[in-house]
Formats: C-alpha cells, sequence, structure tokens
C-alpha cells in the first residue's frame, strides 16, 4: 500500500501506528512483548512508569468514545506523560473550522503525540501525513478502516491464552463491512501466521471480494465454528437493521447470536472474544458472555499495556527515552 | 476590434478526420475561418507564418463536459482561469455543465456565461442546459428558452431524478427541441455514501462503496427510456466495462446513440485511489482492471465514440480532507491531448482515430459545424509536436485546480499552438 513506510522511520520503527498494514510480523510481535513487560494479572494496578515524563499525549477524538479514549488516557499516564483530551465533536469543526485548521492550532500547543479517533476511513493516514516532522499518530479508530490498537490487544489476549499463533483457526462473526476492528484483525492474524481466518455472517454484512482479504467466508454459524480455536464476536450497530442489511436483532441472534450449544462446535478449549460494548441478546447470550470461556473482561485489561506498549515504542524511538 | 492576422501553416501532417484527410498539408486561414487548405488562394498574403514542419495539425479540441465553476464556485476556478488552461490543452471548444450557481437552467445564466468567455476570448464556451429547475430533479427547467438561447444539450449531471416517470417525462420534452440528453446514468440509492468502487481495494481501506451495478442498473433504465422516448441520448462518462456492452449492444438498432469516457478512466484503476490518494478519486469512481480494458476496447471498436476530459477544478482545500470528506474530480483540460496521444503509443488507437474522438465525434454527437477543417470552418486549430517527450507537472497548470494525479507524467506529444477563430491563443515557449 502506499504510505506503508508513512508508519516506520528510516530505522524501521514504529513512528506512527496507523494500521496493521504495512507492518511485518517482527512489529507486531515487538509489540506484544513490549506489552508483555507492562501486563499484570487482572485486578492488580499496572506500576506508574516514568517512560514518558515531560512527554504530551493530545487525545484528538472526533467521535464519541469514552471506552478507548481512556484506555489511552490510563495508558500514557502509567507512562508519566502528560495528557490533553481534545473532544472536537462538540469544538471546532462545529464551527466550519477544517481538519488541518485544527491541527495547526493543537500543534501549536507542542503535542508529541496525538491519539486520534475519526468516522472517516483515512483520517488518521491524512493527518499523520500533515503532521510536524517531530509528531506521531496513533490512530484509534477511523471509519471502517482500520482500529490497530484493539486488534493487537485481541492478539495480546490470543497469545496470553494460547501461546502460539501457527496452529489457530479464529473465527469472527458478524459485522464485517462496517468493522474497522474486523480489518485489523484479519490483517493482524494473518500477519502472524495463523492457520485460518474465518468470518462469518449474512451477505449483506459480509464486504465485497472479501476472500481478497485472505479469508474463508461463512454464511452458517455452526458450521463456521466447527473446530475453531478463537470466536470473536463484533458488535452490532442497531442501524444496521434500518438499513436493509438485517430484518430484525431477533432474526440476527437466530442465526448469528452465540450460545453454549453453538459454541460446542468450537475446540473445547475455544475463547470467546468481544470488543465491547456487549448488546447481550444480540451478538451472544449471558452465558456466554459471563461463562468460563469469555476472555472479554480480560481484553479491556490488556488494552492498557498494549496501548502503553504503542505509545512508547513511538516515542521512544525518537531521540531516546525522556 | 483589431484586424485578424492571416496566417499561413506550413509544412505540417494535417490530420482532418471528419473530412478523411491525413496528409502533408499547408492551411491558409483568414478572417477567423479556413480559406483554403492544400493550395494557397489566389493573392493570399500571410501576415504570418507558422512552420508547422514535423508537427500534427488538427482540429482545435472539443472537451464535452467540463465545469467552468463560474458563476458561483469562482473559488475553485474561473471561465479567465479555464480557457487560459483549455487554450494550453489544445482545446478550443469548451461543453459547460450546468452545476455552476446558480444552475443554469434559464438563458440568463447561459448569457452571463457566454459574455464572460467572449470577453475571455481563449476558447468557445457552449453550455448544457439543466434538463430540471435548479437541477433539482423535480421539475423540467424551461428547455425551449434553453434550446432558443444556444445551449446545445440538457443534463441533469449527476444530480438524481426524482423518479423514473421524471426521466421519462424530462426525455420526452427534450426531443421536442432535438436537444440531446447528457445522461450521467447512475442509480443514487445504489451509490448511497459510496466514495470508491466497490472492491477489493474498498474492502480492505474500509471505504463506502459504489457498486458495478450503480451503473448499470441506471444504464438499463436510461437505455429502456430512449427506446421509449426516441430521445437524442448520449451516455456520459461511462465507467464499467458491462455499460459499455449494454450500450455497445443497444447501437445496434439506434445508430444514434452515443456514449463517451473520460480519459482518466482508460488508465486509472481502483488500485489507484490505495493509501487514500484524494487526487483519484473521482465520480463516477475508478474502476476494475477489467472495466479499463473494456472500455479501452470500446474506444478501439468505436463504441464510445468520445473522450473527454470531464474537467473539474478544485482548490487546494477540497481535496486536503479525510478521504471520505473530499470533493471527486479531477482538473482535466491540460491532460486531455497528452492521455488519449498515449493511447496511441499504446496502440490502443491510431493517430487520425485518436483525434476523431476529441473533435469530429463530439461535434456530431452535439450537431455542431465544428471539429473539422474544410474550407469555411472556423479556423480552430491545435498544432502538436508527436515526437516531443516531456514530463507534465500541477505546478505548472494554468488551470486553477491543480487536483490532478498525472503529476510527474512523461508524455510523448506536446501542444507548440492553439488557434481559436484564427488567433493565437496559445504557443508554446521553449525553455
Amino acid at each position: 500500500m502506499r504510505g506503508d513506510n508513512l508508519q516506520l522511520n528510516e530505522a524501521g520503527e514504529l513512528r506512527h501506528f496507523l494500521s496493521i498494514e504495512g507492518l511485518g510480523r517482527e512489529h507486531l510481535e515487538r509489540i506484544l512483548d513490549i506489552a508483555e513487560s507492562f501486563a499484570v494479572l487482572p485486578g492488580r494496578q499496572v506500576k506508574k512508569v516514568p517512560l514518558l515524563r515531560g512527554r504530551i499525549v493530545t487525545n484528538l477524538f472526533f467521535e464519541n468514545s469514552t471506552r478507548t479514549r481512556t484506555t489511552f488516557e490510563l495508558a500514557a499516564k502509567l507512562l508519566s506523560a502528560d495528557v490533553i483530551n481534545f473532544n472536537v465533536s462538540v469544538s471546532a469543526t462545529s464551527k466550519g473550522e477544517t481538519l488541518l485548521d485544527t491541527l495547526r492550532n493543537l500543534e501549536a500547543m507542542h503535542s508529541d503525540l496525538f491519539v486520534v479517533r475519526h468516522a472517516h476511513s483515512g483520517a488518521a493516514h491524512f493527518i499523520a501525513r500533515h503532521v510536524a516532522p517531530g509528531v506521531s499518530v496513533i490512530n484509534a479508530g477511523d471509519g471502517w478502516h482500520a482500529h490497530p490498537t484493539q486488534a493487537m490487544l485481541d492478539m495480546f489476549t490470543i497469545r496470553r491464552h494460547k501461546g502460539d499463533f501457527a496452529p489457530l483457526r479464529v473465527a469472527i462473526v458478524g459485522d464485517i463491512q462496517h468493522s474497522r476492528v474486523a480489518r485489523s484483525q484479519i490483517m493482524a492474524l494473518n500477519t502472524l501466521g495463523v492457520t485460518e481466518v474465518r468470518i462469518i455472517g449474512p451477505c449483506t454484512l459480509i464486504p465485497a471480494e472479501a476472500r481478497s482479504l485472505g479469508v474463508h467466508v461463512y454464511h452458517d454459524l455452526d458450521a463456521g465454528l466447527e473446530d475453531v480455536d478463537v470466536v470473536i464476536m463484533l458488535r452490532l450497530q442497531r442501524e444496521r437493521m434500518e438499513g436493509a442489511l438485517l430484518p430484525s436483532a431477533h432474526e440476527y441472534f437466530q442465526r448469528y447470536g452465540l450460545t453454549e450449544k453453538r459454541l460446542e462446535r468450537a475446540k473445547p478449549d475455544a475463547i470467546v472474544m468481544h470488543p465491547g460494548p456487549i448488546n447481550r441478546g444480540v451478538e451472544m447470550a449471558s452465558e456466554v458472555a459471563d461463562g468460563p470461556r469469555s476472555v472479554i473482561l480480560q481484553q479491556v485489561s490488556y488494552g492498557i499495556a498494549v496501548r502503553m506498549a504503542v505509545m512508547s515504542m513511538i516515542l521512544g524511538a525518537r531521540g531516546g527515552e525522556a | 476590434m483589431k484586424e485578424l492576422p492571416r496566417i499561413h501553416v506550413r509544412g505540417g501532417r494535417l490530420i482532418d478526420p471528419a473530412n478523411g484527410i491525413d496528409d502533408p498539408l499547408d492551411l491558409w486561414l483568414a478572417d477567423g475561418k479556413v480559406a483554403a487548405v492544400g493550395s494557397a488562394p489566389d493573392g493570399f498574403r500571410a501576415d504570418q507564418v507558422i512552420d508547422a514542419g514535423g508537427q500534427v495539425v488538427c482540429p482545435g479540441l472539443i472537451d464535452l463536459g467540463a465545469y467552468l465553476r463560474e458563476p458561483g464556485f469562482e473559488h475553485k476556478a474561473t471561465i479567465e482561469s479555464e480557457t487560459r488552461a483549455a487554450a494550453r490543452g489544445g482545446i478550443t471548444t469548451l461543453v459547460c455543465m450546468p452545476q455552476t450557481e446558480p444552475v443554469i437552467d434559464t438563458p440568463a445564466v447561459w448569457e452571463l456565461i457566454r459574455r464572460r468567455a467572449k470577453a475571455c476570448g481563449r476558447a468557445r464556451v457552449l453550455a448544457v442546459g439543466a434538463l430540471t429547475q435548479g437541477l433539482a430533479g423535480e421539475q423540467l427547467a424551461e428547455m425551449g428558452a434553453l434550446a432558443a438561447s444556444g445551449c446545445v444539450a440538457v443534463s441533469n449531471g449527476r444530480n438524481p431524478l426524482a423518479s423514473t416517470l421524471v426521466a421519462r417525462r424530462a426525455m420526452e420534452y427534450a426531443t421536442t427541441f432535438r436537444l440531446p440528453v447528457l445522461l450521467c446514468s447512475e442509480d443514487p440509492h445504489l451509490k448511497a455514501s459510496g466514495v470508491v468502487h466497490e472492491g477489493a481495494v474498498a474492502t480492505r481501506l474500509g471505504l463506502p462503496g459504489i457498486p458495478a451495478a450503480a451503473e448499470t442498473v441506471a444504464v438499463a433504465r436510461d437505455l429502456a427510456l430512449t427506446e421509449h422516448t426516441g430521445c437524442r441520448s448520449h451516455f456520459h462518462t461511462l465507467s464499467t466495462g458491462r455499460a459499455a456492452e449494454m450500450i455497445a449492444q443497444a447501437r445496434a438498432g439506434n445508430r444514434r446513440l452515443s456514449a463517451d469516457v473520460a480519459i482518466h478512466q482508460l488508465f486509472l484503476m481502483e488500485t489507484d485511489v490505495d493509501g487514500f490518494r484524494a487526487e483519484c478519486r473521482v465520480d463516477p469512481p475508478l474502476r476494475t482492471h477489467a472495466d479499463r480494458e473494456r472500455l479501452r476496447q470500446a474506444v478501439a471498436e468505436g463504441e464510445i465514440k468520445v473522450i473527454c476530459s470531464d474537467h473539474q477544478p478544485h482548490e487546494a482545500d477540497a481535496k486536503a480532507q479525510p478521504f471520505p470528506a473530499t470533493a471527486p474530480g479531477i482538473s482535466g483540460l491540460e491532460t486531455l491531448l497528452p492521455l488519449t496521444l498515449k493511447l496511441v503509443e499504446e496502440k490502443v488507437l491510431a493517430l487520425p482515430q485518436a483525434i476523431a474522438c476529441l473533435t469530429a465525434a463530439p461535434a456530431r454527437v452535439l450537431g455542431l459545424d465544428l471539429g473539422h477543417l474544410a474550407p469555411g470552418a472556423s479556423a480552430d486549430l491545435c498544432i502538436f509536436d508527436p515526437d516531443a517527450v516531456w514530463r507534465f507537472h500541477a505546478s505548472e497548470m494554468a488551470s486553477a485546480g491543480r487536483n490532478t494525479p498525472f503529476d510527474g507524467w512523461e508524455f510523448r506529444g506536446r501542444v507548440t499552438h492553439t488557434l481559436f477563430e484564427g488567433r493565437i491563443t496559445f504557443k508554446l515557449e521553449r525553455p
């Protein structure tokens, strides 16, 4: 892809983190390894480290998100960075300011790193192309395109539970078409060398030429779950019912909702993941969400370690640690 | 007004496809018209001689469908800037689309454009009037008045019509005045919020797609309505191979049916958008390799007879946004001929055929006495050096819009002179 090395500096180190595409297996494994050093058991307090003391991280969110923004903020603070939260949907762009104007204004505040979420695919790439030379960008979700830190925390969760990626069969279930999470997960899983990635959903939620992503496409949940090691359920937005993509949440659950019974098709030690927040009774039954194979809450706590890893790599990659 | 110089164009290879000419022939121009071809008129004393040795002399190009942005969008471009760009590109006739502000749905707006163009004097500007009032797709525009005031065709551009019934009535009504209808056939519901071709690249980049069916569904409908109404339909800026096939098939029963393709569709593909390249965002979108090859074939076989620029100049800000927020369009006047000559270089078209696509064919679609160089014709000329190898730079464009994906491309064949109504409107300064 053009703009591949936009993410890497001359030494091949991470300069921005915009998408999984364009990064090699060694980059992804390094993120996971560094995240490992920050991760602690769930329920324990992560120790604050002074790696990014004196650095300024700006959360630049053009779309509302309490959850992702909070974990980025927490990750930055645990690295001793100063954090500015800039919620643009309620400020500048509503007054006619262009994205570039907003960016120039924020740059004047000497931010080292922008964490960007935007409704338009390609927004993080656009910002990365226009920031001042010393400034980095982390994509916290752009349109339907990419959400690479979410994908990496999912990879981290999988590695913690399964160890090696090579033998794994992974099924991603639901609204693939509108999911930046799914796109990043598919690319990360293939880069890390799993045996098979399956996507499962009705034809209306599977993107055009989906197989070009390196996946097997299933429309039948039972068939798709056969012998998988990891089941990733995606969130279903309510508005999909209005766009003539689905008849009803009820039918969706009937066909694609995960229940304990359906999960029997997967390997006995299969894990169940979900990027949250869950629609109980739509994507999955509560018995699964709260069941022994669910690792959904671990995903959330690992999110902090993975975001700490990415931030420290990006800001450490330039001119040593503060 | 200063008297026009009498010009002798000497030593060139004259290619005039409308008259079947491709020979080394001189031209003599007087009073803004072609005075003679091949042998000098009695007693002709030239005020000026243009040495066209080693060059091709052809009719000035006719660009069927350009957005000139004036009135209403002068921050993007003006008639003055775009006619200057046209002259640089060897274009002497610009067919202006009705998407101005106000829209060209009354003779008054057209009159304003006509006067501005006349004052600039670098190219002929003709207008496509609106098919519906305000291009809103509901109430018919006063096509009788538009025709009487000189609009050469009508179109609703890429603005959707409210219903198939409005489409039918508009085509019928246009037929009353023998107005050609330029159809940008596209189903707005299938297009929805799409910004690129619905295919592998859209899937990978997570960009909303425009399926090929958005075009083929609408072309099928418009072909059926053409048959029903007897409308003089011209399909403008096709993007899919399937639509080209459908039109070729329909042409077997209706030879008046015509179509064009924007030159960038014959070079670029969906993969060019990769990396979120906003300069490659166009409407209709760049499609697959197979589509591009099928469109090239349709041009080569004469099923698509016209190549246009689909010129859409933009200010820099319009493209400096995240991809889905950018404005579609390429500023194409200055690359229309160079790219078309590349088709000759790539052996898709013979040179006379390529020139016909830019001169005689668009004139014929609009029923204009232009695009040829018989004695008495308007002295609109494009003279180019077919062997000049040069590099195109966006920074050197005359158009106010520098939105081009062809920055840095190397071309063979460069315009050296453009003459409009017997006056030199562009002359290449040698470095």
